[in-house]
């Protein structure tokens, strides 16, 4: 089954190798290098967002706050959101691998729309180097989540800059998920059916549709802040005849639905892996593709659930809490496939496979504590503390940046041509498991005690569970910095990589790695569905055989 | 203070035991999910690892009937945990007619308390414990928020609207008060104290504070000052609705029946044409801007004082 067409060189006839020099990366319309200039980028942000992040657990292992002023924690973790959800975790797994994969994975030549896949790139950097400027300047400290009427009116940081950059950066959103739509749309190969789609293109399509609908509405609320800041028009500021609380409805308008933004291209990449490893079909794949739609319908209708406690309706907040109950069960479709897919599999574990299991495990227990927090009356002891930070970082962290480090190394060797060290690969896929569950599994038990969350000292009763957890934070940091060292080394020492080095069957191995510019030297055609992994039979491997009582031939 | 590892939070109100009670179940419920799961990847792991002898037929990928029973199970559960959650919580939204009135005031980045005799504190508070206490909130700037983990409650406190945090002490001790919503520069100083004490010792310190007027003598002052009694006044000239007597019951308006409460007070004194009493013209002028947030409080405490000489409606 395997395809012949292995082992070229790398350099040479691929998209690396056709033109040299800033011009051709900077300028070029090729969906491959556009992925990569944001993987620059993103990676970037990922370790500026992540170094302020070890600076605000590094000042937490004291009660008292003695390494940074009040202000500047402040504005530690407020730049450590914004850049993380919005020049990170947004854009991470859909431009970057998606904008790589898709069009491999359906079997065509670029996105539709490649100049505008590269506009939105330029419209991101220009966002977020605005922002970043702003940070320089002297910072914004209103937390990611701009809060009125402290954002609009009381905080004299550079709100207005900082704003304006994240909304700038919408638009680059809406430019990729406009373009994912209408590629997933009118691009896919002949007989590439939709239910004969990788999983990871169902969850694209799904993100982009989020993207659009939902990315207008924050733009809208971001600029009524830089209105009300600049021109005192009053919006949000009951002094100026505003409310408050309109803003919490339309930021988590946004950013609820975000939320699933950033985890539904974790739940693609995952999709991938599992199968491949297991070499077993991807276990309910209707279900679990229909789910990702589910999720992203309900996402829009659980935004309430941030403010249980801000004083709007109780009968408002019973609604959302049912809503937020019933979007637990597309998720709980997908755990239960993903976990049933490895049964009577054949499984290997490279460093991806230890990445997705990873992402499981952690995902499911960010998940469930999801539960805790959607249940009315224990939210009200549980809301703004530890414990929503430990849930959103299970799954933001250990569910998204865990599936994209995995996806990562999956695709490194059709991305670059190289094959990554495996046994580095794995020590860092293991550090990770074992860095951020140090690092927020006590914030769980901190949240329960009542810690509140942005706080830049404590009662000395929580250092117990602050310490551990700063301590954990120390082996996640080294974890994330491992695979940018070897990664980058093999990018000249790897070895070079065969076309399918996993034995995958989706569409993206059936041609050399890398890919050429043209992406297939012959246009596919599909003629069967996703993940027609074949069990090996044991017999057919190697020694041991002899021991084999299992029958694996016997007709299906 | 320095107790070392803890796990538990203090448990210190008749909220504390319900809301662990669900918040313990959870616990075991998705402990125990979360293990299964947990268990079953690695077994399969383990068993089906390449190279290991399992049997392994080829799988068809799916099984209708598992996916029916664990979707059908997860809506069950889910709607358990909310039906349970939600049910609590309409509960603990009644605040008992009886209950003890406490005004707070939250500003950057302090706690201001006024007892019902006209006692001040800042950062503390002291309740008496077996009886209901409610706490009407206003903020003197941005958004905070009242929160007492011991008693398991917590309330935003928004400007310009009032918002209410009520609870029923069971023990006697210090508890800890935090500002939970983010506030600006030294929102991890905005924290205090609440002080639970017996009853009787709770009156005898309230007598030994310093004396003040009390919030409704307070609130009637201002009740004149303001003009308020030019028009509200039993033998006024003008025909403003009749105040005494009307704290907590429905009162028609325009637009429909609305209850008088804190809030219907305070909108009514700063957007008077928001909910005309049925029956008058809307001829009040707005008093945005003249009052403050601590004279709102003591307004809404004169009128409600106007309604307690008669029976309280349950």
């Amino acid at each position: 089954m395997t395809d012949a067409v292995t082992g070229k060189a790398p350099d040479t006839g691929s998209y690396l190798g056709e033109k040299h020099g800033p011009r051709a990366w900077l300028l070029s319309f090729d969906h491959k290098r556009i992925a990569w200039l944001y993987l620059l980028a993103l990676t970037a942000f990922f370790f500026i967002g992540g170094a302020m992040a070890v600076m605000m657990r590094l000042e937490l292992a004291t009660a008292e706050g003695d390494l940074v002023s009040d202000d500047t924690y402040n504005r530690l973790f407020s730049i450590h959101g914004i850049i993380m959800i919005w020049f990170f975790l947004v854009p991470s797994i859909p431009a970057t691998l998606g904008n790589f994969l898709l069009p491999l994975m359906i079997g065509a030549r670029d996105l539709a729309l490649p100049r505008l896949n590269l506009a939105s790139w330029y419209v991101f950097m220009g966002g977020s180097l605005f922002t970043l400027f702003a940070v320089l300047m002297g910072g914004v400290d209103t937390g990611w989540t701009f809060y009125t009427p402290y954002s609009s009116i009381y905080s004299n940081s550079y709100v207005s800059a900082a704003a304006f950059g994240v909304f700038i950066v919408g638009f680059s959103s809406i430019m990729t998920g406009i373009n994912f739509i209408v590629t997933i749309h009118r691009l896919r190969a002949t007989g590439l059916t939709w239910f004969r789609l990788p999983i990871f293109v169902w969850t694209m399509y799904a993100t982009a549709l989020v993207m659009v609908l939902a990315t207008p509405v924050l733009a809208a609320s971001l600029i009524l802040i830089v209105a009300e800041r600049v021109l005192g028009l009053g919006v949000f500021d009951p002094a100026l005849g505003g409310d408050p609380l309109l803003f919490q409805h339309l930021f988590w308008f946004y950013s609820h639905p975000a939320v699933y933004i950033m985890i539904l291209p974790g739940m693609g990449v995952v999709s991938e892996i599992l199968p491949c490893f297991s070499r077993q079909p991807l276990f309910g794949y209707k279900a679990v593709a229909l789910s990702s739609m589910a999720i992203a319908v309900f996402g829009f209708l659980v935004w309430g659930h941030h403010m249980f406690v801000s004083g709007q309706s109780a009968y408002a907040g019973i609604l959302f809490s049912l809503f937020s109950f019933l979007v637990a069960v597309p998720s709980a479709i997908k755990v239960f496939s993903w976990s049933l897919t490895l049964r009577r599999g054949s499984i290997r574990f490279p460093t991806p496979m230890l990445y997705a299991l990873t992402f499981l495990f952690l995902f499911t227990f960010g998940g469930l504590a999801g539960l805790f927090l959607a249940a009315l009356v224990v939210d009200v002891h549980l809301h703004d503390t530890y414990f929503v930070v430990a849930h959103f970082h299970y799954i933001m962290v250990g569910g998204m940046v865990t599936a994209f480090m995995g996806g990562l190394h999956f695709w490194w060797p059709k991305i670059t041509g190289r094959m990554y060290p495996e046994f580095w690969g794995r020590i860092a896929a293991i550090a990770t498991f074992v860095g951020f569950n140090f690092t927020f599994f006590p914030q769980y038990i901190l949240g329960y005690l009542g810690m509140p969350r942005r706080y830049h000292s404590y009662p000395e009763e929580f250092s117990f569970w602050h310490v551990m957890s700063s301590a954990g934070a120390i082996i996640l940091a080294v974890s994330y910095l491992m695979p940018l060292v070897y990664l980058g080394l093999s990018l000249v020492r790897g070895r070079p990589a065969p076309a399918d080095p996993w034995e995958a069957t989706g569409l993206e191995w059936r041609t050399s790695s890398p890919p050429p510019q043209e992406n297939f030297d012959e246009t596919p055609t599909v003629t069967g569905p996703a993940y027609d992994y074949i069990n090996p039979e044991p017999e057919a491997q190697d020694k041991g055989a002899q021991h084999e009582h299992g029958q694996p031939e016997r007709s299906p | 203070m320095n107790e070392g590892i803890r796990i538990f939070p203090d448990s210190a109100s008749t909220f504390a035991p319900q809301v662990d009670l669900l918040f313990f179940t959870l616990v075991a419920f998705a402990g125990a999910l979360g293990l299964f799961l947990t268990g079953l990847v690695i077994v399969y792991a383990a068993r089906y690892r390449r190279n290991a002898p399992a049997a392994r037929h080829r799988a068809r990928g799916r099984s209708l009937p598992f996916e029916i029973a664990w979707t059908s199970a997860t809506t069950i559960v889910a709607a358990i945990i909310f039906a349970w959650g939600a049910a609590l919580f309409l509960r603990d939204e009644r605040i008992p007619s009886d209950a003890l009135v406490v005004n707070g005031i939250a500003k950057q980045w302090m706690w201001k308390f006024r007892h019902p005799g006209g006692q001040r504190e800042i950062n503390a508070l002291h309740v008496p414990r077996g009886e209901p206490v409610v706490v009407r909130l206003g903020s003197q700037d941005v958004i905070h928020s009242m929160f007492v983990p011991a008693f398991r409650v917590k309330q935003d406190v928004v400007p310009g609207r009032s918002t209410e945090l009520w609870f029923e002490a069971t023990k006697t001790g210090k508890f800890r008060l935090f500002c939970a919503e983010y506030c600006g520069t030294e929102h991890s100083k905005m924290t205090g104290w609440i002080t639970v004490m017996e009853p009787e010792d709770y009156a005898d310190w309230l007598d030994r504070q310093a004396q003040a007027p009390s919030m409704a003598e307070e609130g009637e002052a201002l009740f004149r000052a303001l003009g308020c009694s030019g028009c509200h006044g039993a033998s006024s000239e003008i025909r403003a609705p009749e105040l005494a007597g009307i704290f907590s019951r429905p009162v028609a308006t325009e637009t429909g029946t609305v209850t008088a409460d804190a809030t219907y007070i305070r909108d009514s004194i700063l957007q008077p044409d928001k909910h005309v009493a049925a029956g008058y013209r809307a001829v009040m002028p707005s008093f945005d801007g003249l009052v403050s947030e601590a004279e709102l409080q003591a307004l809404v405490a004169y009128i409600r004082s106007l309604s307690l000489d008669e029976e309280v409606p349950q």
